[in-house]
């Protein structure tokens, strides 16, 4: 009898730890209730007079974005009472395909054009909607201690070495690839770096974060991540390798409202707020390079 | 007298038939909840997809990879896991409650935490894996810490069914081999694992099953490298964000992997066991 208690308990505890985890996973909703208790008081009577309505503005953006759109929403909420902004990162790749198969949101903010374009054509975005708000960079990355002496990207070849990359299905794993192919046509490199690099990968992660985190814990030599990803945290624990812009793959980021959204006019005011001089100088400050000064 | 008895006894199996309809109807709500999606794949995806699914390369690696993990870690888990249970089973000693909970502690945590669990142990950095990186030994992204990550999460449910297995041979029975004359050895030889033998192959079973499954350990802690260590659930969660039918096909695999391993605990070990217990009463 007791094993049978314990066990209904266990299992309990065990639902809701599933249950904690998924919500952590899908949404990350900042913290409106908190902003807006610390709200000067004028603005909260204003409130009190005229109650606004509680609306979740639901944002689906790449891994890449998660410190700048942490802010950004920050921001929006800030400037529109009674809005909370839900934001989901995830690998590119995932959201296109959430989105594909009918998941409810409002923006999808991708890390490349194709998989802007997959939900295009899956219905979901309007093709004349999607606007480019951002572009980043490659580069690569080392813990600080260097367990792999690497002191130039050539060293990337060196045999013995582990290094991590984002899987091909995810854009950054996507262009890494390509600046291998780029740097195997130069002559500095070789033409066989490509192979030699790809021979010492251990693992192909389905998300940029996972590649900074495993690199910041030492598990490996080297990875290829965005600029951004070196996060004022991540510095504290990694160094990096510029990668050349002849190199070098510049990202584009697109951003659209989702066609069916419940929100259209909040979508399509995030997405002027995120292509505003204010949004452009927070992705600036996370070291995008901006769409709109191009 | 009897004729009241009778017409209350008519009654009641009236209402047993009665309930019995409602507790069904009742059920019904959630047992559409589980058909329905693992029907959904199947519908999902032409027989003859499947088949030509089946040979790609990736596929196919996955599929000898996670048979080949999930083998290993349960053979790892018979060798490791049987005197853990055979202690808990037969044996009262001070600290059992804490040996008890350490055992059901990986089946409550959610897989993610025991990934990066064994990352702060046995990553480069790790605990243990600092030491074994001075010798030249690394083991996160490698066969071994696929099997390791399901080693962690799927070796309890062995110890668990044993452990009962052992629990239930009465003393007696060794105690009257030991006086034949059998020494340990043979006491547990010819005694024990005979009479536990069901509780330890269903046991093995549910291990290998759910090391089939594991996914959120091993992909923190073991990475994801196509024919080294990305398991079937891996190639599903890749696979989903590219090509569907990949991870249609090897969803559609492990669901048949699921129902055999029921079917062979529930069914065919179950009977088995149930004559052994009354084999023993006689």
């Amino acid at each position: 009898m007791r094993s049978k208690i314990l066990s209904i308990l266990m299992l309990s505890l065990l639902l809701l730890s599933a249950g904690c985890s998924t919500q952590a996973a899908t949404s990350v909703p900042t913290e409106v209730v908190e902003e807006q208790a610390a709200a000067p008081a004028t603005e909260a009577e204003e409130a009190a007079e005229a109650p606004v309505e509680a609306r979740t503005l639901t944002v689906l953006a790449a891994a890449s974005l998660t410190e700048s759109f942490t802010e950004l929403g920050l921001l929006f909420e800030a400037q529109n009472e009674g809005v909370t902004v839900a934001l989901s990162f995830a690998g590119s790749q995932a959201l296109a395909e959430q989105l594909g198969q009918g998941a409810a949101a409002d923006v999808f903010a991708s890390a490349n054009t194709k998989y802007m374009t997959a939900v295009v054509d899956a219905g979901r975005v309007n093709a004349d909607d999607a606007q480019t708000f951002a572009y980043n960079k490659l580069v690569v990355i080392y813990p600080k201690d260097n367990p792999g002496e690497l002191t130039q990207l050539q060293d990337l070849a060196k045999s013995g070495l582990m290094i991590i990359l984002a899987d091909e299905t995810v854009p950054v794993g996507k262009y890494s690839q390509e600046f291998l192919d780029k740097a195997s046509a130069d002559e500095s490199f070789g033409s066989d770096f490509k192979d030699n690099v790809l021979a010492n990968v251990v693992s192909f992660e389905d998300n940029v974060k996972a590649v900074v985190t495993k690199i910041s814990l030492g598990e490996a030599d080297a990875g290829i991540v965005y600029v951004t990803d070196i996060t004022a945290d991540a510095a504290e624990s990694i160094d990096k390798l510029d990668i050349p812009d002849e190199l070098n793959t510049i990202g584009t980021y697109p951003i659209a409202p989702v066609a069916d959204s419940q929100n259209a006019d909040l979508a399509a005011s995030f997405v002027s707020f995120v292509l505003s001089d204010e949004g452009q100088a927070v992705l600036a400050k996370y070291g995008f390079v901006n769409a709109t000064a191009e | 007298m009897i004729e009241t008895e009778k017409r209350t006894l008519a009654q009641s199996l009236n209402n047993t038939a009665w309930s019995k309809q409602a507790w069904k109807l009742l059920s019904m709500p959630m047992l559409l909840f589980l058909a329905i999606p693992i029907l959904a794949i199947f519908v999902r995806n032409s027989p003859r997809e499947l088949l030509q699914n089946l040979n790609e390369r990736q596929v196919t690696q996955a599929i000898s990879l996670s048979l080949a993990t999930s083998s290993v870690t349960t053979l790892l888990t018979l060798i490791f896991g049987t005197p853990v249970a055979y202690l808990l089973g037969t044996h009262k000693f001070k600290g059992y409650h804490i040996v008890d909970t350490l055992i059901d502690i990986p089946t409550v945590l959610p897989p993610s935490v025991a990934g990066v669990a064994l990352l702060m142990a046995f990553g480069r950095r790790g605990l243990v894996g600092a030491l074994l990186a001075e010798k030249g030994i690394t083991i996160p992204f490698t066969f071994i810490a696929v099997v390791m990550a399901q080693f962690f999460i799927a070796s309890p449910l062995y110890v668990r069914s044993a452990t009962v297995g052992f629990a239930g041979i009465e003393k007696e029975l060794k105690q009257a081999a030991a006086l034949d004359g059998a020494n340990r050895w043979q006491v547990f030889r010819y005694i024990v694992l005979p009479l536990s033998g069901n509780a330890l192959l269903s046991g093995g079973v549910m291990t290998w099953a759910r090391a089939l499954g594991e996914f959120g350990a091993t992909i923190i802690f073991a990475g994801n490298f196509p024919g080294r260590t990305q398991t079937m659930p891996l190639a599903i969660y890749i696979g989903f964000e590219i090509e569907l039918n990949v991870a249609l096909t090897l969803s559609i695999i492990l669901i048949c992997f699921s129902f055999l391993t029921l079917i062979l605990v529930k069914g065919f070990l179950h009977k088995r066991l149930d004559i052994g217990i009354d084999l023993v009463n006689d």
